[in-house]
C-alpha cells in the first residue's frame, strides 16, 4: 500500500534538533530498500502544504524508522508528534542503493553528514548481511550533530567521526578524513549521503581513484513520486545530460552520472 | 445517491472532477494510488512537439498554503507520448485531455496535427497561459487578440473539443474569455497559476532558478473563484474552474460560482488520491443537502 495515512509511532527518540521515529507499517517494512524514502505529511491543514521527503533509517518486522533534523516549520511540527500518534506517509519511494554483486569480505565505506546519515544505517545493515566489512565516516559541525555514532558502533560498524570544531573525532570536514583514509587503500564501494558540497567532494575523490560511488541526492519535492518534475538534477546517461527527477530516477545516482556545476 | 455527471455540451463526464495539467503527470503515475476509471477526466501534462528541457532548479518553493512552481513544462513530446503513454491511458475508461503547448502558434498546430491521428483523446486543452516559459510570464492568454487568433487557428485544425486555459495575470479576465469564445473555444478552464516571486532574504536572491514562478494551492482559491464567477457570467460556453481545490466543498464552491466542472491540481501532490476523495465528498454533500443532480447547483450563487 503506497499511501499509509495512519502509521502509528511506537517509539521516538530525540537529540536536540534530531529526531528518530519508529512506526508500524507492515506494507512498507515488507518492501522498503535502503536509500528509499517516504513523503511525510507534517501537519493537518494546508500550511505547511507539501509533504517532506525523509529517508528510511531502518526497518524490521512490521516497523520502519525515519531519522530527520528540524530544518523549518514543517519538520518542527513533525517533531512534536508523540508516541501513539500516527504519521501520514507515502512510500517507499525512489530506487535506493544498488547492492548487486559480491560483497562478502569486501570493504564498503559509508559517508554521511548531518541528517544525511539517515539512510546509511539501513544500508549498512543490508551490506553487513551480504558479508561486507562496513566502515562509516560520520561528520558534523559539532559533537551535537553526531547523535547516532554509538548506535552505528553497536551495530558492529567501524565508525570514524569528524567535527568542524574538533569536539568529536577528527577535526575538519568528513571528506578530509575520508581522503586521509583512502590513502591507505580504497574500498570496493562508497555510499554517500549528506549536504551537496560534501557529496560533490566525495564523488570527486571516488572518481579520481576509480572507486564506484553511489550518491543519494536531496531536493525540495512537490510529490515524491514523479508527477511534478520539481526535484531535478543534471544527470549524464547514454542519451546525454538531462534534468532527471531525483525522486523517481534517484534519489541514488552513480557519482560519475551527476553533473554538479549546474544548479 | 446524487447524479454527479457533468454536461459540457460537447461531452458528458462521469463526474465534474478532472485532474489539472502539470499536477497529474501523464496520469499513469497515479494508478497505484487511485482508480483512474472513476475520475471525471485527466488533463495530462503539457506537451510540446518535441521533448522539452524545462527550467533550472530550484523549481519549487512552498509559501503560506501555496506552492510556487517554475518547472518550465519539461516533458516528453508528442511522439513519445503517443508511442508509450497513450496506449496505456487507453486502457482506462476516463476522458483524456491533452494540454497542448507551443513556443509559437505554429507549434501548437503541429502538436494538434500530430495528435489528430491518435485515438483515445477526448479533447485538447490549449495551454496559452503557462507563466514559466517566457520572460516575465509572457504568454498568448495575456492579450485578447493573441488569444482569439491561436484559438481560431487550433479550431480550424481539429473537430475535437477545444478548451482554452486562461491566465489570471491580466487586467480583465472577461476580455480574454470572450476572445477565446470568439475564436471558437468549446470551453474555458481557469485559472492557470498566478505569476509570483519568492525571496531568500539572507542571500537576497530569488528562491527559484527561473526567478518567477506560478503560485497555486489554497492561497489562490478566492482569486480563482472570483474569476470563475466573472467569466461564467460573461460567456455562453462551459467554464471549468480550478485553483486551490482541496476538498469537495471547495469544488462545489466553484460550481456554485458558475463552473460546470472543476480541475484538482496541487492537492494531487499532497495526497495522490485527492481527486477521488473530492468526488466522494461532493456526492456526500449533495446527498446531505437533498441535491439530486450536482449540475443543479451550477451558477446558483446569489449575488
Amino acid at each position: 500500500m503506497p499511501h499509509d495515512p495512519r502509521a502509528r509511532i511506537i517509539r521516538r527518540q530525540s537529540w536536540g534538533d534530531f529526531h528518530l521515529f519508529r512506526f508500524e507499517s507492515p506494507a512498507l517494512a515488507a518492501s522498503a530498500k535502503p536509500g528509499q524514502f517516504v513523503m511525510v505529511r507534517t501537519a493537518e491543514g494546508t500550511d505547511p502544504l507539501l509533504r517532506r521527503p525523509i529517508s528510511l533509517h531502518d526497518g524490521g518486522d512490521g516497523w520502519m524508522e525515519i531519522f530527520f533534523r528540524v530544518a523549518g516549520r514543517g519538520t518542527a511540527l513533525l517533531a512534536e508528534r508523540k508516541e501513539g500518534q500516527t504519521l501520514d506517509l507515502i512510500g517507499p519511494l525512489g530506487g535506493g542503493y544498488q547492492l548487486d554483486g559480491e560483497w562478502s569480505g569486501r570493504k564498503a565505506w559509508l559517508v554521511g553528514g548531518g541528517r544525511g546519515i539517515a539512510p546509511l544505517y539501513f544500508l549498512g545493515r543490508a551490506l553487513q548481511v551480504r558479508g561486507a566489512r562496513v566502515r562509516v565516516f560520520y561528520g558534523g559541525k559539532t559533537r551535537a550533530e553526531i547523535p547516532l555514532a554509538g548506535k552505528f558502533r553497536d551495530a558492529g560498524f567501524d565508525v570514524a567521526c569528524s567535527t568542524d570544531d574538533g569536539s568529536l573525532g577528527y577535526r575538519g570536514f568528513v571528506t578530509a578524513l575520508l581522503e586521509k583514509e583512502l590513502a591507505a587503500g580504497p574500498p570496493a564501494g562508497l555510499f554517500v549521503c549528506g549536504p551537496d558540497p560534501m557529496m560533490e567532494r566525495t564523488a570527486r575523490l571516488a572518481q579520481a581513484r576509480n572507486i564506484p560511488a553511489q550518491i543519494s541526492l536531496e531536493a525540495i519535492m512537490g510529490c515524491g513520486f514523479g508527477a511534478c518534475w520539481g526535484c531535478v538534477k543534471r544527470i549524464k546517461r547514454q542519451d546525454g545530460g538531462k534534468w532527471r527527477k531525483i525522486c523517481e530516477d534517484g534519489p541514488v545516482f552513480a557519482a560519475d552520472e551527476i553533473i554538479w556545476d549546474e544548479a | 445517491m446524487a447524479d454527479l455527471s457533468a454536461d459540457l455540451g460537447f461531452l458528458r463526464l462521469r463526474n465534474p472532477v478532472l485532474t489539472a495539467s502539470g499536477t497529474f503527470g501523464y496520469g499513469l503515475e497515479f494508478a497505484p494510488y487511485l482508480d483512474l476509471n472513476r475520475l471525471g477526466g485527466i488533463v495530462v501534462k503539457g506537451l510540446y512537439y518535441g521533448p522539452r528541457e524545462g527550467n533550472p532548479p530550484p523549481r519549487l518553493v512552498e509559501t503560506a498554503s501555496g506552492l510556487i512552481n517554475a518547472i518550465g513544462l519539461q516533458g516528453v513530446g508528442v511522439e513519445h507520448f503517443a508511442a508509450d503513454v497513450l496506449p496505456e491511458l487507453r486502457k482506462y475508461d476516463t476522458a483524456v485531455f491533452v494540454n497542448v503547448c507551443g513556443a509559437d502558434n505554429e507549434e501548437y498546430l503541429r502538436v494538434i496535427d500530430f495528435l489528430e491521428g491518435q485515438d483515445g483523446i477526448a479533447g485538447y486543452e490549449l495551454n496559452i497561459s503557462c507563466p514559466n516559459v517566457k520572460q516575465n510570464g509572457a504568454c498568448p492568454a495575456l492579450f485578447p487578440e493573441a488569444t482569439r487568433l491561436i484559438v481560431a487557428a487550433a479550431r480550424a485544425r481539429s473537430r475535437r473539443p477545444l478548451i482554452a486555459k486562461l491566465s489570471p495575470n491580466v487586467t480583465s479576465i472577461v476580455d480574454i474569455a470572450r476572445a477565446a469564445e470568439d475564436g471558437g473555444a468549446d470551453a474555458l478552464s481557469l485559472i492557470n497559476t498566478i505569476l509570483a516571486l519568492a525571496v531568500d532574504l539572507e542571500t537576497r536572491r530569488p528562491k527559484l532558478g527561473n526567478i518567477f514562478g506560478g503560485l497555486s494551492g489554497p492561497a489562490v482559491k478566492p482569486i480563482a473563484l472570483r474569476m470563475t464567477y466573472q467569466v461564467a457570467k460573461a460567456v455562453h460556453i462551459p467554464v471549468i474552474g480550478m485553483g486551490g481545490i482541496m476538498n469537495g466543498a471547495d469544488a462545489l464552491e466553484f460550481m456554485v460560482s458558475g463552473a460546470r466542472a472543476v480541475q484538482v491540481g496541487t492537492a494531487n501532490f499532497v495526497e495522490p488520491g485527492a481527486a477521488l476523495r473530492i468526488v466522494e465528498e461532493m456526492a456526500a454533500w449533495c446527498d446531505a443537502h437533498g441535491v439530486a443532480r450536482v449540475s443543479d447547483i451550477v451558477g446558483t450563487l446569489q449575488a
